[in-house]
């Protein structure tokens, strides 16, 4: 019997190939009982989990909720915006307190990169990252892979793309971190502004000409801007990031292959994708918001086996 | 661990085809009926079954393979994550006569969460147990089989080992004795 190296999951970095392969094999079998007449299993239900949101969600929170209540998990729900962060409250003094009405899991999303990690050390109970600022995303990055996975066979050689605000997004670099791990190339591509310097150490390229990249690459994962964390201007305005960067079905019409499109949402439909693509069958943007609810049913379910229950009576 | 032979290769071929003869009396021609093998060792009696059954002259079985892992009672309760199997339930389950095939019935928990998990399926008409095995006196459940193959008594840590081989006359099941 195979379990997970880690007892949290706080990013892509930190799980190897073996814990990949489970949380895939453990994802299909809960894909199937999720396109069941009644779409419930009873494994956690004596557990609590509690989801944490300090920044605005909606697939991931709804995805993780979903999952949740599949397992039949308890769950409370929180968002900073109606709680007593606003009142000044740290961040460790507010998960204390929930932890002491005896929930056994926290779902946390954070502006800060590194708020997972933070209560990992400091808290006994079991964390999953759903998003620490421009950090990491695993969940995204497990479903996308999957995603991938399920069109390709095997990522071994495919050459994948992530087009847009590379600079600023945690699925980026989750992302990164997941294909390298299962032996895909990757290239980015984006303003040269929105490009990390010394980007390549993680062992990918990048470009500024999307037509060239779309031609090399098997799948492209177009990201959106994400103007809330940009603290400047580093692209003069949409409508130029749009005709640069911007995927649309002209561009996709010059290509010799057909290529998979991702996006983890939410999308801006006319800025970095059209409606014509996103809604074209070459996108997968549906299946991966699917996809989702599986991978994280299996991350939750692995990740609960490891609270064992004779630890507690 | 020492074993000893329980079934021998001809007594088993002879409790298989006398199994289909009682499935027959009481399904006809299996219309209204599905056999769901328990993952992962009742799917290979389940075969052996509908191997017989199909030489008999019943082509189209409704057959379905059905795991258990994510209904089960002992979740959270030892060092590794249960692994699921593959589940394929093609046939619709609302209104129909659902045999659950399975090769050792012990505790009776393993049927327990199959109870549970075909419900997800929707409203069987009725439910029965086949079981090659029946280790009496170690049930933790009130459990019995409709069809039997065989009774045995074993001690708590005694492991019953179905060996199932390609060729159908080959196929045996031990007895291995705890050390205890």
């Amino acid at each position: 019997m195979k379990k997970l190296s880690v007892s949290h999951l706080l990013g892509i970095k930190y799980l190897n190939t073996e814990d990949f392969n489970l949380i895939f094999e453990t994802a299909s079998q809960f894909k199937e009982v999720i396109n069941r007449p009644i779409k419930k299993v009873p494994s956690l239900r004596d557990i609590t989990i509690a989801n944490l949101f300090f920044e605005n969600s909606t697939r991931t929170k709804l995805s993780f909720e979903l999952a949740e209540k599949r397992l039949s998990a308890d769950i409370i729900n929180f968002s900073a915006s109606q709680s007593s962060v606003s009142k000044g409250e740290t961040l460790s003094d507010t998960v204390k307190n929930i932890l002491a009405m005896k929930v056994d899991m926290i779902i946390l999303r954070h502006p800060n990169p590194g708020a997972a990690h933070f209560l990992s050390k400091n808290l006994n109970s079991c964390i999953i990252n759903a998003g620490d600022g421009t950090h990491e995303h695993p969940t995204q990055a497990l479903l996308d892979v999957y995603s991938l996975i399920e069109k390709f066979g095997d990522l071994k050689g495919k050459r994948i793309a992530i087009v847009g605000d590379i600079k600023h997004s945690r699925v980026a670099l989750s992302n990164i971190y997941a294909l390298k791990m299962m032996g895909a190339e990757v290239k980015l591509c984006g303003p040269k502004s929105l490009i990390p310097k010394h980007i390549e150490c993680l062992g990918v390229t990048s470009s500024s000409d999307l037509n060239q990249v779309l031609n090399w690459c098997d799948a492209a994962n177009i990201l959106r801007i994400q103007n809330e964390r940009m603290g400047t201007v580093y692209f003069p305005s949409n409508r130029e990031y749009s005709q640069n960067f911007g995927l649309n079905l002209d561009r996709l019409k010059q290509l010799k292959k057909k290529i998979i499109i991702l996006h983890p949402g939410p999308i801006n439909r006319g800025v970095e994708i059209s409606s014509d693509v996103a809604d074209s069958n070459q996108s997968i943007i549906l299946d991966q918001v699917q996809n989702g609810v599986a991978i994280r049913m299996a991350i939750i379910y692995l990740l609960g086996s490891k609270l064992n229950i004779k630890n507690n009576v | 661990m020492a074993s000893k032979i329980l079934i021998s290769e001809k007594k088993l071929e002879i409790i298989l085809n006398r199994l289909c003869h009682q499935l027959k009396e009481k399904h006809g021609d299996f219309s209204r009926t599905i056999l769901v093998g328990l993952q992962p060792r009742g799917t290979l009696l389940l075969d052996r079954l509908s191997e017989i059954l199909n030489r008999q002259g019943f082509k189209n079985l409704k057959l379905g393979k059905l795991d258990t892992t994510f209904f089960r009672d002992d979740y959270r309760r030892s060092e590794t994550p249960l692994s699921a199997n593959k589940t394929e339930m093609n046939e619709t389950v609302e209104g129909m006569n659902i045999v659950f095939i399975d090769d050792v019935l012990f505790t009776g928990r393993s049927i327990r969460s199959a109870l549970t998990a075909i419900d997800t399926y929707g409203r069987p008409n009725s439910i029965e147990l086949l079981v090659l095995i029946d280790r009496r006196f170690s049930r933790h459940l009130p459990i019995q089989p409709d069809y039997l193959g065989v009774q045995i008594d074993a001690l708590q840590g005694d492991r019953v080992r179905v060996v199932w081989s390609n060729k159908s006359d080959q196929n045996i099941v031990y007895l291995e004795k705890s050390n205890e």
